[in-house]
């Protein structure tokens, strides 16, 4: 049984909206969980994490970066065409409860997938602080979205075309320095992001909690994988995760870990690329 | 007396870059010769031997009159999968280790005759299997692995209405993600898994159960519920440096190059490390698998390490010869330590031990002892670790009363039944690791209480 596109749209350069219909999966959905899509049958299966689903019209929505062969072909799709496979609700869902002030912060693509778990923090009576960052305003998604489920929204950028000039880090490292108390902190974007995020809480000794997207294949706990190491012990992120307390990730280990198919992830573009323009042989 | 018919095969230097199945299969000719070896014995042990029951004696009497119709008639009267069973059952240890030929001689090839059969009728399809009378029952068989395909198949036979639940993209479990092409081609299980589908059987894919619905969701809709979610969680060895780039399971080692096709990358998508020096841990038929596959990606030098000694291998000797054929170095009573990474992660060397081995253990097998001062270097640049597998804990996990051992293994009666009312059990998840006919026959066992369960209740 095929997955519709239902919508697909691109909201700022090289990161696209796509709504799927997925009405079994949509029942379930919960925020910080994941889906894992196959587009054909020669395809991959990469995991996208849930950024939005709405349980009425069965849909689940995603967004994602062009950074490699799948993700540029799926650019390429549009609204009416399905994906092969399309699994999921994967992983554990975002631990919600009434904390007090969570401060939620997203970087680039990462904001997506932040949005859900700030609306799930506010609908459970906590006082929601957003961080959203980019490199450049151009490339800022939904500020919108995010400010109407947080009670306070900055906004930073790597060039200082919008809001504060610098990165996300400088601004929670502000709010912890001030008078608020703040109960927990979930953080979302580049592993860097993520690293420098517990760096900064670590010494304040506030919770914090990331999402981990290290390379999966079938994101059921089967293969290992999307193997991490948090407070030395080995955990998969994909059914023991993907969240996982930041203060305890080893987070050179997963950058060197998605490093590891750089050379074939070239390899596919280019393959990509020459099937595109001469007409697909394979 | 006629000499037992050799299986004609791929020639070792040629398979080593390909794909393709090794065991090519009997000529006709070969077969009724084989089949007329059968001395058709009263009181067949070979039929004790084999867990499913299949009448062993009728359906090579068949092939020995050339009746092949007759010989795959009475082959799936018992097992569904026979094609898939031709290829991979362990028949030394089961049928033909008790084949009365074997006292003085070697066994008939019960293995070899079966895959004739069943390739006969996947090349000259026989009509629709019949379909009983439906019985209105519904049962959800979650995993289609071997358990969960015959017991599906056997529940559809009954007339009850079933679904399978797979979590992968394809159906098959094991048989797809973890059996490489050259020992059991894809194409045969996808035949099977058709066959399947014909008796009325409905498969449902990506679904994971224990996500996307409950086993307890489930009894809400289905009369009964059958778990054959087998063995997938790969075991390590918690030793130092088993995160390093370019370490991996066996089962995701297998299940890039099996299921996703990575020997066919960049034309599929999903990549696979090929390495030059590639190191398997472990002596089981999924380390031979391993192996092999790491062979025919490429590899200049694949090295099994293994702890204990050559007889102590539990994998098929077969496997074991085949893989030796195809330059598969064993470096036997030998056992890793530790690996070590150079400064970007990467596997550059494992440290092993050599062992010696000392009085038998409780499982009968010596048992591996370290040997002081023996520790060495091996240079390798990719580690495959195939020490085990256990149940993955999803459905136990996320399941009401549900019993569990203390390995995760779901507890099951002879029957199959679980401490769950109206929720049954077997193959792998129930036994831990074992073969495809074990767990098959375990599926056919739990359909018979399923469909016992069924008729007794007042549902």
């Amino acid at each position: 049984m095929p997955f519709e596109i239902i919508e697909k749209s691109q909201i700022v350069p090289t990161i696209h909206n796509m709504i799927i219909s997925a009405p079994r999966i949509a029942r379930k959905a919960r925020a910080g969980q994941f889906i894992i899509l196959r587009i054909d049958d020669a395809g991959e299966r990469i995991p996208l994490t849930i950024a939005d689903f709405d349980r009425e019209k069965g849909t689940i929505t995603t967004i994602f970066q062009e950074i490699g062969k799948t993700t540029a072909q799926l650019s390429e799709m549009n609204a009416g065409e399905c994906l092969l496979d399309f699994v999921g609700p994967l992983g554990k869902p975002s631990e919600i409860e009434q904390v007090g002030t969570v401060v939620c912060v997203g970087g680039g693509v990462g904001v997506a997938p932040v949005y859900p778990i700030a609306r799930a923090h506010k609908e459970a009576g906590n006082k929601v602080i957003s961080i959203i960052g980019s490199r450049s305003a151009d490339l800022l998604l939904w500020e919108e979205k995010m400010r109407d489920v947080s009670d306070e929204l900055f906004i930073t950028t790597d060039d200082g075309t919008k809001g504060h000039h610098g990165f996300v880090t400088d601004v929670l490292k502000e709010l912890l320095e001030g008078s608020e108390s703040i109960s927990l902190v979930v953080a979302i974007g580049p592993p860097i992001m993520m690293r420098t995020v517990a760096g900064v809480t670590h010494p304040f000794g506030v919770k914090t909690v990331v999402s981990l997207n290290s390379i999966m294949v079938d994101g059921t706990g089967m293969c290992g994988s999307c193997r991490v190491l948090v407070g030395g012990e080995t955990r998969f992120a994909c059914v023991d995760g993907p969240e996982f307390d930041a203060h305890k990730v080893d987070f050179t280990l997963l950058m060197n870990r998605l490093q590891m198919y750089k050379d074939e992830e070239q390899l596919a573009m280019e393959h990509y690329k020459k099937c595109d323009r001469e007409g697909c042989q394979c | 007396m006629l000499e037992r018919q050799d299986m004609p095969r791929q020639d070792p230097e040629k398979r080593r870059s390909n794909f393709d199945e090794v065991a090519l299969g009997y000529s006709h000719e070969q077969a009724v010769n084989e089949a007329k070896r059968c001395i058709q014995c009263k009181k067949p042990l070979c039929v004790a031997g084999c867990p499913v029951e299949i009448d062993i004696p009728a359906f090579i009497r068949c092939i020995a009159d050339e009746d092949m119709e007759g010989a795959i008639n009475e082959l799936k009267s018992m097992n569904a999968l026979p094609a898939i069973c031709g290829r991979v059952c362990p028949q030394e240890t089961q049928c033909e280790e008790v084949c009365v030929l074997a006292k003085k001689g070697e066994p008939v090839a019960i293995g070899r005759l079966e895959r004739y059969a069943a390739d006969w009728e996947l090349e000259n399809k026989l009509g629709e299997p019949e379909k009983p009378e439906s019985t209105g029952k519904k049962v959800a068989v979650v995993g289609s692995g071997p358990a969960g395909l015959t017991a599906a198949a056997e529940l559809a036979k009954m007339g009850h209405s079933v679904n399978l639940m797979e979590a992968l993209h394809k159906a098959g479990g094991v048989l797809v993600y973890g059996i490489p092409e050259f020992r059991l081609p894809k194409s045969i299980v996808q035949k099977e898994v058709e066959y399947i589908e014909r008796l009325g059987v409905d498969i449902q894919l990506n679904s994971v159960i224990g996500m996307v619905e409950t086993v307890d969701e489930l009894l809400d809709e289905y009369d009964a519920v059958f778990l054959g979610t087998g063995a997938g969680l790969p075991s390590f060895m918690n030793i130092d440096g088993e995160n390093l780039s370019g370490v991996y399971s066996a089962n995701e080692f297998l299940t890039r190059v099996n299921l996703m096709k990575a020997y066919q990358f960049p034309d599929y998508d999903t990549p696979v490390k090929k390495g030059h020096k590639v190191v398997v841990v472990g002596g089981g038929n999924v380390a031979m698998d391993a192996a092999r596959c790491a062979v025919r990606l490429g590899a200049e030098e694949v090295t099994v390490v293994y702890r204990r000694g050559d007889d102590e291998m539990p994998a098929r000797r077969e496997e074991i010869e085949n893989a030796k054929e195809e330059g598969v170095i064993f470096r036997l009573l030998s056992n890793p330590t530790r690996i070590l990474g150079d400064e970007k992660n990467w596997v550059r060397q494992m440290e092993c031990l050599n062992m010696e081995l000392c009085e038998p253990d409780e499982s009968g097998r010596c048992r591996p002892v370290p040997v002081e001062g023996s520790e060495h270097i091996l240079d390798v640049d990719i580690v495959i670790i195939a020490v085990g597998t256990s149940p993955n804990p999803l459905i136990p996990m996320t399941t009401s009363s549900l019993e569990t051992s203390k390995w995760g293994t779901i507890i099951a009666d002879d029957n199959g039944a679980t401490s769950k009312t109206g929720v049954f059990a077997g193959g792998d998840v129930v036994t831990g690791a074992a073969t495809v006919i074990s767990a098959m026959g375990a599926g056919k066992i739990a359909a018979k209480a399923i469909d016992k369960y069924l008729n007794s209740n007042n549902l």
